[in-house]
């Protein structure tokens, strides 16, 4: 059994696992300590520098990159930490492309976020001088577009590809101020290894890598992904009578809050005006709309005549397994045949 | 072990051979100092000349002697004479000098620099007597310039490997106290004292250890680490494997800047000779410890120089620095103990195990022992590569080893320790030069850069200069660094360039300490030194900038202007000379300067004459109010 130890963080006694760091044990009890470049999927990194904690009133140090020990008293907040995180945020801050009322993370930003709990100052502000960077914006994918003057390099996503997809599309490019996040050769990202999952950009702090489409939802239905027989859990957006965003459920144990590109971005076919939404019966060479009754009827009186070696099936992995068995049974048992087979290659 | 302690004996004689030979032995500079200065084709001259001639000599080519400002140098030792070094020998001169001195006896005065033996030669100075190398110690670069690099022989004659021999006789506990007693403290940056750092990292159980020799050297003007690696390589080779047997490491690695060809060369040459000769390979001299080395070749990225970067750079990651701990001495290279240690410092170890703790510690001070190998350079009569005792004063180091400031200058500044270093002014000269007194005044030893400046240095400028070194080699992973130094940067070309705002200073200050302190790794915790110690030492030229609309040392463009003097004779060389056509005036009638149309570039301030001495730079005027 993992050991479990008692401490204290802002004077609140909280007990932690061995081996849980400072900033997810204070996180997981309601206490925030900024921090960018940490996410609780990834290692950790110990790049954006918000997330000092001083630990027995000694030195401050990284609390993403610091375990829980017994009877350790954790302080979140000092004069000499503000100041750190401060210095930080407002250099972050001159740097970045500030178009909140444009930007598709205005609700869910962590920069904003930080720099409401620590008070910045607009005459601080006022001291620095902003960097104008001007990068393009990669708008070739079809589902997500990256600002690199939005980024602020916390490394997030070259993580994320890396470790949870194992992919490693993304990488640092440059030296300096001029680093960037980019693909190989930092070309678009439809010209790169990128498969387009998304997982990237849903965990991107900031709205450096967005969705294009980003239409809030009403509410949200938890369902299961009917892409593929492995069966991720997700949460349909909706708004209205339609589904507008797809998001992964955490605490799906088949997914743990990843989605592949079909089950995060595929949703358009629902509402497609292309779609079919009746049988369509051959009459005379030409598809003609018909009932479904009609329709299941017609099936059912030409399987009659196609029992044994003429008939096959093959199963669809849109299917959930109670599905996929009963059409195997269907086959075998009524149909006379093992002739049956299935996609799962979607 | 006996075949080496035979062949040690087989080199020795042939050394004394070749110094006692009745055919003169002809030693040419041949390092990169060397070779820039051209002493390839000398070598080649010295060769045809005294074979035209028909003078049969040995002609070998060594390392660097540290004098690299007298490039190409010859050193040539005849029959019964002390050895005659000779400077400057470029291609010209050299059939002057086989004529004057190989045939003919008669030393050029204009390029003879001193002798070396025990006898005098006229009134030749004594090499080592002369005032650029009298404070000095030569222990780590004592071989470097007398012995031909590509001979495992010459290294054999003198005392190398015995080192080695030792450290197999007294075992590794014994060479880990030894290196204690010493008090080595590692030469690559940090001081951090070596024995300590190799206990982490015995302490730790692992079936695999390694040993990383950094010979990154990625500070701009240093050069220590590539002299002692082109002059003697072994000396370097058998420092890690004596480190690799205290550690229990099999395996070293060389981590060197393919930007040093000569150096791979020669280092590629002394590890094949040492595995050829049973010193490199399995069960080394009988000792059952099998160590082999190999080579990574850098890109030149000066944060590759950081050990967490270093090591990512070999496992063929982007060299960027990790947090720490876990330290490499417990979690390295592929996640196994791994020390890390620079050139100098293994070339030490191979010293305190030829010669013992106790002569190492002769030298230096309380608590910086031996000798430190600097790279001096700048404005400064002699530079070069010298080693001086730990604790020597800048003020020697600057003005007896390096001969002052030249052309009459003034001395204004030096920094220490690279690029993240700090700058120390002419009231602080007297603090000797070891790690803790450096510190104190807010400079570091670093790897033993020194760059002298004289006052037509501008310190605002001097400060930009290295911020914009440290901004562009940030690896960019963390907030402080990445952001901190490039606002830092900003601001101080905005002051440079007369944009500077009165609250700049101020912020200058509070940035640069949270850089420091927030900074994950060492450039950005150092980063900010050269503008923290000009704003403590020379915060009066921030504020003429700023206040005054004045650059003390009269460089930066925006606040100068140039002037002709009512002495102008009229010769026309500065109009002529101007591309801006900004100069008027009739021949022998005074010339004037139309400052709208003044660029600046300084030509006419190059070109008129010494004797008339009319173009005076002038700063504080023609400036509109600071914005
Ligand atoms: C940015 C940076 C660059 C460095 N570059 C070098 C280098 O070029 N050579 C070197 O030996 N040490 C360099 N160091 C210091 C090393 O990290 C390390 O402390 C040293 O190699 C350890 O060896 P030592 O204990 O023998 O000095 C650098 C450190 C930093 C932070
Ligand atoms: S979308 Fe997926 S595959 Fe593409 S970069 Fe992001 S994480 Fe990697
Ligand atoms: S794109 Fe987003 S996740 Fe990636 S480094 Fe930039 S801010 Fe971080
Ligand atoms: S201090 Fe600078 S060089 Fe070091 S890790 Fe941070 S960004 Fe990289």
């Amino acid at each position: 059994m993992t050991k479990e130890y008692n401490l204290t963080i802002d004077g609140q006694k909280i007990i932690a696992q061995e081996g849980t760091s400072i900033l997810d044990a204070a996180l997981e009890n309601d206490i925030f300590i900024p921090h960018l470049c940490h996410h609780p999927d990834l290692k950790p990194e110990g790049a954006c520098r918000l997330c000092g904690v001083e630990i027995d009133g000694g030195r401050m140090v990284m609390s993403c990159l610091s375990t829980v020990g017994e009877g350790i008293d954790v302080k979140t907040d000092s004069s000499e930490i503000r100041q750190a995180r401060t210095i930080a945020m407002e250099l972050l801050i001159a740097d970045h492309h500030m178009d909140c009322l444009a930007c598709a993370a205005a609700n869910d930003c962590a920069l904003l976020d930080i720099s409401a709990y620590l008070g910045i100052q607009p005459d601080r502000l006022e001291r620095l001088r902003p960097s104008d960077k001007g990068l393009p914006i990669d708008e070739s994918n079809p589902f997500f577009q990256f600002d690199p003057n939005k980024c602020v390099v916390c490394g997030i996503c070259v993580r994320t590809c890396n470790e949870i997809v194992g992919l490693g599309a993304l990488g640092f490019i440059n030296r300096g101020f001029k680093t960037v996040i980019g693909t190989f050769g930092n070309k678009p990202f439809t010209e790169s290894i990128c498969e387009s999952c998304g997982e990237c950009v849903v965990r991107c702090p900031v709205g450096a890598l967005a969705p294009k489409t980003p239409k809030f939802a009403a509410r949200e239905v938890q369902t299961t992904c009917v892409y593929c027989g492995v069966g991720c859990g997700i949460y349909l957006g909706v708004a209205g009578d339609k589904i507008v965003n797809v998001r992964a459920d955490r605490e799906r144990p088949t997914n743990e809050g990843s989605l592949c590109v079909k089950g995060r971005y595929g949703f358009n076919f629902i509402n497609h005006p292309d779609r079919l939404t009746k049988p369509l019966i051959k009459k005379d060479g030409e598809f003609v709309e018909a009932e479904w009754d009609e329709a299941l009827e017609l099936i059912a009186s030409k399987f009659v005549q196609s029992k044994g070696d003429k008939f096959a099936a093959l199963a669809s992995a849109k299917c959930t397994n109670e599905e996929n068995y009963l059409i195997q049974k269907f086959t075998r048992a009524v149909m006379e045949t093992n002739t049956v087979d299935h996609c799962a290659r979607l | 072990m006996n075949d080496l302690i035979a062949y040690q004996q087989e080199a020795a004689s042939v050394w004394e051979e070749l110094n006692s030979n009745d055919m003169p032995l002809i030693t040419v500079g041949n390092a990169t100092c060397g070779r820039s200065a051209g002493s390839i084709d000398v070598v080649e001259a010295i060769q045809a000349e005294t074979a035209e001639i028909g003078i049969d000599c040995n002609v070998i080519e060594v390392g660097c002697i540290g004098l690299c400002y007298l490039e190409p140098i010859v050193s040539i030792q005849k029959q019964g004479q002390p050895m005659v070094v000779f400077g400057n020998v470029t291609l010209k001169q050299v059939k002057k000098l086989v004529a004057d001195y190989l045939v003919n006896d008669q030393i050029p005065p204009k390029l003879v620099i001193g002798t070396i033996g025990e006898e005098k030669i006229g009134d030749v100075p004594k090499l080592f007597e002369l005032p650029v190398l009298k404070p000095q110690v030569r222990r780590a670069l004592k071989r470097c310039g007398f012995i031909d690099p590509t001979s495992l022989e010459h290294y054999l004659a003198n005392s190398g490997y015995s080192g080695l021999t030792r450290a197999f006789d007294v075992g590794p506990e014994r060479i880990v106290e030894e290196v204690k007693l010493a008090g080595l403290r590692g030469r690559g940056g940090a001081g951090f004292p070596a024995w300590r750092k190799w206990t982490f990292c015995r302490e730790a159980e692992s079936d695999q250890k390694y040993l990383i020799c950094n010979a990154d050297e990625g500070d701009p003007g240093a050069f220590m680490n590539r002299s002692l690696i082109e002059g003697d390589p072994h000396a370097l080779i058998e420092g890690m494997i004596i480190t690799g047997y205290a550690l229990g490491a099999s395996v070293g690695y060389i981590y060197c800047r393919a930007e040093y060809p000569l150096a791979l060369e020669r280092l590629r040459l002394a590890i094949q000779q040492a595995e050829e000769n049973g010193l490199l390979g399995v069960n080394i001299l009988g000792s059952s410890f099998d160590f082999k080395i190999k080579i990574k070749e850098g890109a030149g990225a000066f944060v590759c120089g950081e050990e967490t970067a270093l090591i990512q750079s070999i496992e063929g990651e982007r060299g960027m620095p990790t947090p720490r701990p876990p330290f490499p001495a417990v979690s390295g290279l592929w996640g196994k103990p791994t020390i890390i240690n620079n050139v100098e410092s293994l070339a030490c170890v191979g010293l305190i195990m030829q010669n013992g703790a106790e002569w190492f510690a002769e030298y230096g001070t309380e608590k910086s022992k031996g000798t430190k190998t600097i790279a001096l350079v700048g404005k400064v009569v002699n530079s070069g590569l010298v080693e001086v005792p730990m604790g020597i004063s800048l003020r020697e180091l600057i003005f007896d080893i390096g001969g002052g400031v030249p052309d009459g200058k003034k001395f204004k500044a030096v920094q220490t320790g690279g690029p993240s270093g700090g700058c120390v002014p002419e009231e602080l000269l007297d603090i000797p030069v070891d790690y803790d007194s450096l510190n104190e005044v807010g400079t570091i030893m670093g790897s033993g850069g020194v760059v002298v400046m004289d006052e037509s240095t501008c310190m605002v400028d001097f400060a930009r200069y290295f911020l914009d070194f440290a901004e562009k080699e940030s690896c960019g992973k963390c907030v402080p660094c990445r952001l901190g130094t490039k606002q830092m940067l900003t601001i101080l070309e905005d002051i440079v360039e007369g944009r500077g705002k009165p609250e700049d200073i101020d912020l200058l200050e509070e940035l640069g300490e949270a850089v420091m302190a927030g900074s994950l790794c060492g450039l950005g915790q150092t980063a900010p030194n050269p503008v923290l110690t000009t704003l403590r030492y020379f915060r009066d030229e921030y504020e003429a900038h700023i206040y005054e609309g004045k650059c003390p040392a009269k460089q930066c463009k925006e606040f100068i202007t140039y002037h002709i003097l009512d002495s102008c004779i009229g010769c026309g060389l500065c109009l002529r000379n101007c591309s801006s056509n900004a100069i008027i005036g009739e021949p022998k009638k005074l010339h004037w300067i139309e400052q709208e149309l003044c660029h600046k570039c300084g030509v006419c301030y190059e070109v008129c004459p010494p004797k008339f001495f009319s173009v005076e730079i002038r700063t504080g005027e023609l400036k509109e109010e600071p914005a």
